[in-house]
């Protein structure tokens, strides 16, 4: 073959990450690496309990270690009215806990030292003097009357429970149900799990007791956002503070919400007028930071007995801790659960949905996940498998027989999201085909005769993604638009600043690829900053897969800006009329006239040494772009797994996945988007729980006993596509960041079940441990 | 990590080490690989005021077999064993095990030594040195002596080892003849500890077993010794039945607790499975063996 010229990373070219270089040299920039000149360190001491009054906290001998600069607790807040602080959903919650505390792991008072080992020793001299109460860590005896009350302190709250909400047609699905032959029911959990990232949580903030600059370093999915709030909860004005978001090492969903600890720290710094940096530790991550899920659902489809489904009705009530600080757009309770339809033509939904506080941490963020709708796909994939059990037809079949026809889009679901384009049939037949689904099930049937268990597990999801029209889905009132800014220097190389944050995903190589296909600038030659909010156009931040969706739209439209004073200086140039111009692949020419052309470098550098007359000088331009619509990434996940009758294993044989995100910009990073997606669903299907004794004790505070999972466990990932363009995506793409995690659980359990649903099992929640299958088996005699 | 204050100290022989631990008693902790102490220093569930760091001692470093002995030196890390030819060739049940002590991280720097001085319950040695029926040397300042194994655990994280003492050799006595051997662990992840393991070692002479260790992990309060399933093989050929029998015996010999990790009866029922399968496994090595 030919020597192939360098890539200059046009869409659909797998050029490598450009970030990669300093992160794989141990070079990157993260939070914990910056420090300022008289940098103070923060400790912050936590309740050992889930549920007590606290009579009085002592603080003279922390105070009196040497190197101890200030300790700080609910009351010094309280003086200043940040003792409590707004969440993203509405609520409240104690920054430093005042009258009680209310789970365990919750933020008592903090320590300020020249050096964080004095800090940390120093806060355990604190002497808090508690009175244990009640806990209740369950979220039905939470709303039993006379459960212990989690929030006494609100007014009017004379209850543990937070909301109630609904979406779809109740009468209509009602009527679905009496017409149907059969009803087909499942009632599962979705386990409190934690988006873990490898980088815990932290910041620096430094307010210059001269100017009142607060310059803020944070582990932060959202700058912008986070600097508005800064603004209002703490009274700074918005013009002083900058939020910098450096290097960051995953967050998930993690790093959206602000903590107590962000709040404490800038607080401390501007009362002691030096640098503050607080880190947390990976317990501290784990047992007080923003979890997922906690959902228990109840699902009910209604069907015919040749598999047509006719209605769903979902009731879910929702676990949210001691304060419901769910990272969702304001208009939902529960965020976009009620996509709970999924990939199929359902004509009447119901969905009804509870929230009840508990003396657990707060959170509900969406963990690699467009808020909660990974536990609407795990409900509805689980469901249609129970179906298929009942109805005793082939899940595949049954799938394909109610899934939303390509001639259906735009499809308006029963419960209101218009669904933008999609082909499942074609992604499910690939992902039979490439795994041999005919053979597979021989295979089953002979080994079943044998007395070994095999399963093969289907899950057919789809995603919504890239939130969001802005008249419909606000942060805290903040409209879901996101940004770009492009700036082309008159030697052809550029600067896009964005509103998004990359944590891992790739966006310095993404992003700069979109301007490569707009304008022809080779992706090398585009930097990418994000993450500093003095530096880059406002915008919502990086979660819910939206970074594509929106800031990658908002990158072509500013670059399509560009390009169109571009050909007017082309026309100038050439000494053509504008009209006549056509663009390809970074040159500009004459129609008709190939040859008669100028680069995008020359153009550029015309903007600033001959413009035609009455041209404003220079390239630049900056787009806000708010999306008509949600996109609607999908696809189809096959599981086969063999599972051991003596010790309950489940070993995972093959992992097929069939992702379809619209047209793929780099293929390799969508590629690894999907793998670490597919192992962490791995992780949730198989190992993750956090869970809590009847005290409120959290059981899952380190990575011994929450569980990661490595490449030694996961399986190989077979990886496939197709490709169904997003039609209102300037480009066609969808997001791919939380596909693999939204669609796999249901695929690992579904495969577990299949192979043991002949012996009467049709339901394990997760996580699906060899110990709970092989109590199942036990239960219906069939374990060795 | 942030733990609490401590005194270091890094002797260079064992001499040295034993006058810094008898001067220091019970507020000093011996620091072999550190795979189990550092974790516990971080989240300050130990804060000794002396840590005694032997990885220097180069001659608590050691594998030999001879005089009818096998030796391991206390400080011979997880790696050495999982690579040792020797070792896989005669004691399977040590090789086997070696390979699934925690992660490779672990493996590089951990130590067989102070994996048992630590004495965790759900430790791999412990079983597998149990199974072997070895016998530890305990040197302090003032002397040395040796104990057994199954003497030498007594209760979690407690042993006979006193603070001003150090292990300083494993004695295995040496395999001869048709021999084979199995380590079958459990876990939930790479990494993790056991939620349940079974060792076997077995030495046959002519069809018959002559002796058969059986060790379990994690069942119990500490490394479990099946003792009558080792007396039920004894002697005896080793057919299904027999292995059946022996099973059932070492899962009767289980004391597990119900935790995150699985039920009481799902623990037990693990025993005997892992136990047959083990046995099964060893027949065949000893059988192919020479």
């Amino acid at each position: 073959m030919a020597t192939e010229t360098p890539l200059k990373g046009f869409i659909g070219e797998s050029i490598k990450r450009k970030e990669d270089d300093r992160f794989i040299q141990g070079k990157g920039n993260y939070v914990d690496d910056i420090v300022l000149p008289g940098m103070l360190h923060m400790s912050i001491l936590r309740s050992p309990f889930a549920h007590a009054r606290i009579k009085s906290i002592k603080a003279d001998a922390a105070q009196a270690v040497p190197g101890v600069v200030a300790v700080v607790t609910g009351d010094l807040l309280a003086q200043h009215k940040l003792a409590w602080m707004p969440t993203l959903s509405g609520d409240t919650q104690a920054v430093l806990a005042t009258d009680k505390v209310r789970f365990q792991g919750q933020e008592v008072a903090c320590v300020i030292a020249t050096d964080p080992y004095v800090a940390r020793d120093a806060a355990q001299l604190i002497e808090v003097d508690y009175d244990v109460l009640p806990a209740v860590v369950d979220p039905y005896q939470a709303l039993e009357p006379g459960a212990p009350l989690v929030r006494d302190e609100k007014e009017g709250q004379s209850s543990n429970h937070i909301y109630h909400w609904e979406a779809g047609d109740k009468a209509k699905t009602e009527q679905a149900f009496a017409r149907a032959e059969r009803v087909v029911s499942l009632e599962t959990f979705y386990p409190r799990c934690h988006p873990s990232p490898v980088e815990t949580c932290g910041i620096v903030a430094d307010i210059s007791p001269v100017t009142g600059n607060a310059t803020i370093y944070m582990t932060s999915q959202a700058p912008h956002a986070h600097r508005t709030l800064f603004a209002i909860v703490a009274g700074l004005p918005e013009e002083k503070i900058r939020i910098l978001s450096p290097d960051i090492g995953g967050g998930f969903g993690n790093k959206v919400p602000i903590y107590p600890g962000y709040v404490v720290a800038t607080a401390a710094s501007l009362l002691l007028g030096k640098p503050v940096k607080w880190v947390e530790d990976r317990s501290e991550n784990l047992i007080s930071t923003g979890f997922a899920r906690d959902y228990h659902m109840k699902g009910e489809l209604a069907v015919t007995n040749d598999g047509r489904m006719l209605g769903l009705r979902v009731k879910m009530l929702s676990d949210n801790g001691a304060f419901y600080a769910d990272a969702q757009p304001s208009k939902f309770r529960a965020g976009l659960f009620h996509i709970v339809t999924g990939s199929y033509d359902i004509p009447a939904a119901h969905v009804e949905t509870d929230g009840a506080y508990t003396n657990k941490a707060p959170g509900g963020v969406a963990y690699r996940c467009s808020f909660r709708v990974t536990e609407a796909s795990y409900l509805i994939e689980r469901l249609v498998e129970t179906a298929a059990i009942d109805l005793k037809m082939d899940p595949a079949e049954l799938r394909s027989k109610n899934f939303i026809r390509p001639e259906q889009f735009p499809y308006t679901s029963a419960t209101g999201f218009d669904y933008d384009s999609g082909q499942y049939e074609k992604a499910l037949r690939l992902a039979l085909e490439k795994a041999g689904y005919d053979e597979l099930r021989k295979e089953q049937a002979e080994k079943r005769k044998r007395g070994e268990l095999m399963g093969i597990g289907l899950a057919s999801f789809t995603e919504v993604v890239g939130a969001g029209p802005g008249k419909h889905f606000d942060i805290a009132g903040l409209r879901m638009f996101d940004s770009a800014e492009l700036r082309v220097h008159p030697t052809g190389k550029a600067i896009l600043k964005l509103g998004v944050k990359s944590q891992g995903q790739g966006h310095e190589t993404t992003f700069a690829q979109i301007v490569t296909e707009e304008l022809g600038i080779p992706a090398v030659d585009v930097m990418v900053q994000e993450g500093d909010t003095d530096n880059t156009p406002y915008g919502l931040g990086t979660y819910a897969s939206r970074s594509t969706p929106v800031g990658g739209a908002a990158t072509a439209m500013v670059s399509r800006k560009l390009r169109d004073k571009a050909k007017k200086i082309a026309a100038h140039l050439l000494e053509a009329s504008e009209a006549d111009i056509d663009f390809d692949h970074g040159k500009f020419f004459v129609q008709g006239a190939p040859s008669k052309s100028k680069t995008i470098q020359e153009i550029a550098f015309a903007a600033y040494t001959n413009l035609p007359d009455g041209m404003e000088a220079g390239l630049e331009g900056v787009t806000y772009y708010d999306p008509p619509n949600f996109t609607y990434p999908f696809g189809t996940y096959l599981v086969v797994v063999d599972i051991d009758r003596g010790t309950g294993q489940a070993k995972v044989r093959r992992m097929i996945a069939v992702d379809d995100c619209g047209v793929r910009i780099n293929p390799m990073i969508v590629e690894g988007q999907i793998h670490g997606g597919l192992a962490e669903g791995f992780g949730i299907a198989f190992m993750q729980l956090i869970t809590f004794d009847e005290e409120g004790n959290c059981l899952g505070s380190n990575f011994t006993d929450y569980l990661l999972p490595t490449s030694w466990e996961t399986p190989n990932f077979e990886t496939y596509e197709t490709v169904t363009p997003s039609p209102h995506h300037p480009i066609g793409a969808k997001g791919i960041g939380e596909s693999a995690t939204v669609g796999s659980p249901a695929a690992f359990v579904n495969a577990v079940i299949d192979a043991v649903a002949h012996l009467g099992i049709k339901n394990i929640d997760m996580p699906v441990t060899s110990d709970k299958i092989w109590s199942a088996l036990h239960e219906v005699g069939a374990a060795e | 990590m942030l733990p609490a204050p401590f005194e270091y100290s890094a002797p260079e022989t064992m001499d040295e080490a034993l006058d810094l631990l008898d001067a220091l008693g019970d507020e000093s902790k011996v620091l072999a690989g550190g795979q189990s102490l550092i974790p516990l220093l971080k989240l300050r569930f130990a804060s000794p005021a002396h840590l005694v760091d032997v990885n220097r001692v180069a001659e608590l470093d050691f594998l030999d077999e001879h005089d009818g002995v096998l030796r391991i030196g206390p400080l011979f890390r997880h790696k050495a064993a999982e690579r040792s030819g020797m070792l896989a060739s005669k004691y399977a049940v040590i090789a086997e095990a070696a390979r699934q002590v925690a992660d490779p991280i672990v493996r590089n720097r951990g130590t067989v030594g102070g994996s048992l001085a630590h004495a965790d319950p759900a430790g791999d040695w412990g079983s597998v040195m149990l199974a072997l029926d070895a016998e530890f040397v305990l040197r302090s300042k003032r002397g040395s002596r040796t104990i057994r194994a199954r003497d030498f655990f007594s209760g979690p994280f407690s042993s006979a080892l006193k603070s001003n003492e150090l292990l300083v050799e494993i004695r295995v006595p040496a395999a001869d003849g048709r021999k084979g051997g199995s380590y079958l662990k459990l876990e939930r992840k790479v990494g993790d500890f056991a939620t349940v393991a079974v060792a076997v070692h077995l030495q046959m002479d002519d069809g018959k077993v002559k002796s058969a260790g059986i060790g379990l992990t994690a069942v119990g309060p500490q490394n479990l010794k099946a003792d009558r399933a080792e007396a039920a093989l004894k002697g005896r050929a080793l057919d299904d039945a027999t292995i059946k029998e022996a099973a059932a015996l070492a899962a009767a010999a289980a004391e597990p607790k119900a935790d995150n990790r699985g039920s009481v009866d799902y623990k037990r029922n693990v025993v005997r499975v892992f136990t047959e399968r083990g046995l099964r496994r060893a027949r065949e090595r000893a059988q192919g063996g020479a």
